[in-house]
């Protein structure tokens, strides 16, 4: 540590406004390109990333106690796996009900169309989660090797 | 052709027989998962071993079924191939699906867990999460029909053991860890690139149909290039000499159980996707008539056995020693291919068994050993010999193997292996795997002679024989090496089918 201690992240007020005010859109944006990825661009994994863009925006400005408060590590380490087993699940869901690995036209009746919406919706989310739990965990890891220090 | 109609397609009930080509990949998948969030490190150990038995369950059923009644297709998520991810299961891979899960079913139950990791125990699960995706990823690249799909699994298997990798003691785990992960990382995107120039030039990516609609562009510029790029990425993925410096490392840092495990089944799948891209996708005509690939494969093979073999002799570490062994070996399945015929392939084929069984066997000897003494250096052996007779005991009968002594696996793999070389005309080649083999005969024997007519030097640490956690599994693998050398027919019927299959076209 040097002498005097450096003005905190949060302390700049500037900072602060702009990044409270940012984090609640980057959010909703995640979520608009994971449930409106079937019409335009966008997916789990987009929507994921810029999901864990905003926690780490929150993290770096508060600090790592303030959004582990938010998003706790052992929730981060359990979505990872929930995410997987979503994707998964849809896979083995589609094979009890008598279709292939993955194939989502067995999923709802009345119709294939209905069934292959609702299997790559919830595939993506799948993708989602784990993505948006993945890249959160990475920040934890390397801020969390900084504060050690 | 007809365009895929998956909004029509009626829905065909399926039995869970039909579904095992894909089972096979999806219960590691998913069981990786539930180890983390069951947490429970009885439960989680218990769950990785009943998977591992599971897969081997279905990987000789699969074998079964593809010697009674030939290929099985499975179209993921009802798409036809060659539009779909296809999983094919052909004589190759299902062999190849045994090994690798016979040796997860030996290596995971091997111990009580957990042991020799430079791991926080309650994190215990996270090690069983990787090292079941690692086993998915493995049995997916083998499963797998379509080239992507391949890459996909390789990366799955390959992030997996590089974190296994750095769970060995002492910072030099992580730095082993890190050279592979960039190596790894290398071959990977080559391999990446490979595909993708193919997926340029033709359009599709199902490896069946890639062969079919290569034909007519086959000696073009952007083909030669992409068949350069998946060989040398590949390459890297088997440490083939020159590309193998990542392996002595990675095999000698890592925890000793995972060493048992990735130098049986991680290179052997490497070798087996350089069959697929060799010999299905390109065709052995391309291969050895127009690219003659074996006036690059035949010395570079030779001198991994030698350099191999000569630099095992120079090692003062056991797992070192094994790690250069393996490049050696890895040398004699390359050899076996570029022999383009189907003796000498057969040899190839059947050495990525037999050196699967004698290669996981050894290192679960020195498994055994570094839990007691706490020490992978051969000196550090002395005297073992009459305090863990039976782990020794094993240690011999492997060594042997590596040899090629006749009534051990090794010897199996060497007479096919010589008798391509002859059918080829290629008797000095002959001549140089039996020279190669007396340099195995001096690195076994340094460690033996160290182990049986070394005293325990005064002051050592009192040691014991291992428990039967321990011992059974090493045996098994050791036991295997025999018998599948008493009974050699087994694996080299299997071996030779596959190598017709193989050439069935050209040459």
């Amino acid at each position: 540590m040097t002498q005097k201690t450096p003005m905190r992240m949060q302390d700049k007020i500037i900072l602060r406004v702009v990044s409270k005010a940012l984090i609640p859109p980057i959010l909703l944006f995640a979520l608009y390109v994971q449930f409106h990825g079937d019409f335009g661009p966008g997916g789990g994994f987009q929507a994921g990333v810029i999901f864990a863009a905003g926690l780490v925006l929150f993290g770096v400005i508060f600090g790592l106690d303030a959004v582990q408060e938010v998003f706790p590590p052992i929730w981060v380490e359990i979505l990872t796996a929930v995410g997987v087993l979503l994707y998964g699940g849809v896979g083995v869901v589609s094979i009890m009900l008598g279709g292939e690995f993955l194939n989502y036209d067995v999923l709802h009746l009345p119709g294939p169309m209905h069934g292959q919406h609702l299997g790559i919706f919830l595939v993506e989310l799948g993708v989602g989660i784990t993505v948006a739990s993945a890249m959160t965990a990475i920040f934890y890891f390397f801020a969390g090797r900084a504060t050690k220090r | 052709m007809e365009a895929p109609t998956p909004h029509e397609v009626e829905v065909v009930h399926r039995t869970l027989t039909d579904h095992l080509p894909i089972l096979q990949v999806i219960i590691p998948l998913l069981a990786a998962p539930l180890c983390v969030l069951l947490r429970e490190r009885a439960l989680v150990r218990g769950m990785a071993i009943g998977v591992a038995w599971t897969c081997l369950a279905i990987s000789v059923t699969l074998l079964q079924h593809v010697m009674e009644h030939g290929v099985i297709s499975y179209a993921v998520g009802g798409w036809d191939a060659p539009f779909g991810i296809e999983y094919r299961i052909d004589l190759l891979n299902a062999y190849i699906l045994v090994v690798v899960s016979a040796i997860a079913a030996v290596v995971f139950p091997f111990g009580r867990g957990g042991e020799g990791l430079a791991l926080n125990p309650a994190r215990v699960h996270l090690f069983y999460a990787a090292l079941l995706l690692c086993l998915c990823g493995l049995l997916g690249m083998a499963a797998t029909g379509d080239a992507f799909n391949i890459f996909v699994f390789l990366e799955i298997s390959s992030l997996a053991s590089y974190s296994l990798i750095a769970l060995g003691r002492g910072r030099r785990a992580l730095r082993a860890a890190y050279s592979y992960l960039v190596m790894g990382t290398i071959g990977g995107t080559f391999f990446l690139i490979g595909i993708g120039l193919l997926y340029q030039t033709t359009g599709t990516l199902n490896i069946v149909d890639l062969h079919d609609r290569l034909q007519p562009v086959i000696g073009s510029r952007t083909v030669v290039v992409a068949f350069a790029f998946l060989v040398v990425g590949l390459g890297i993925k088997l440490a083939l000499f020159p590309l193998h410096q990542w392996l002595p490392n990675a095999y000698t840092h890592a925890p000793a159980k995972i060493s048992a495990f990735l130098a049986a089944t991680a290179t052997k799948v490497g070798f087996y996707v350089l069959l697929r891209v060799l010999f299905t996708i390109f065709g052995a005509t391309f291969v050895f008539t127009t690219l003659r690939l074996h006036n690059l494969l035949l010395p570079m093979s030779l001198a991994a056995m030698f350099v191999g073999s000569l630099a095992a002799i120079a090692q003062t570490d056991i797992k070192r020693l094994l790690a250069y062994s393996s490049i050696a070996q890895i040398g004699y399945m390359t050899l076996g291919v570029s022999m383009g015929n189907v003796d000498g392939l057969a040899g190839g084929i059947v050495h990525l068994f037999n050196h699967a069984m004698m290669k996981g066997g050894l290192f679960l000897v020195v498994a055994c050993v570094v839990l007691r003494t706490g020490s992978a250096k051969i000196d550090d052996m002395a005297g073992l010999g009459r305090k863990m007779p039976l782990t020794m005991a094993a240690f011999v009968v492997g060594g042997l193997s590596l040899i090629g002594v006749p009534a051990t696996v090794g010897f199996v793999s060497k007479w096919y292996l010589v008798k391509g070389a002859l059918e080829r005309g290629w008797e000095p080649v002959a001549l140089l795997i039996l020279l190669s083999s007396l340099l195995a005969v001096i690195y076994v024997w340094r460690v033996l002679e160290v182990i049986y007519f070394r005293e325990r030097p005064e002051g050592a640490k009192e040691v014991g024989e291992v428990d039967a956690t321990m011992l059974i599994p090493t045996w098994i693998l050791i036991g295997a090496a025999v018998f599948f050398g008493l009974r050699a027919e087994l694996t080299s019927q299997v071996a030779l089918d596959t190598a017709r299959m193989l050439l069935g076209t050209g040459l």
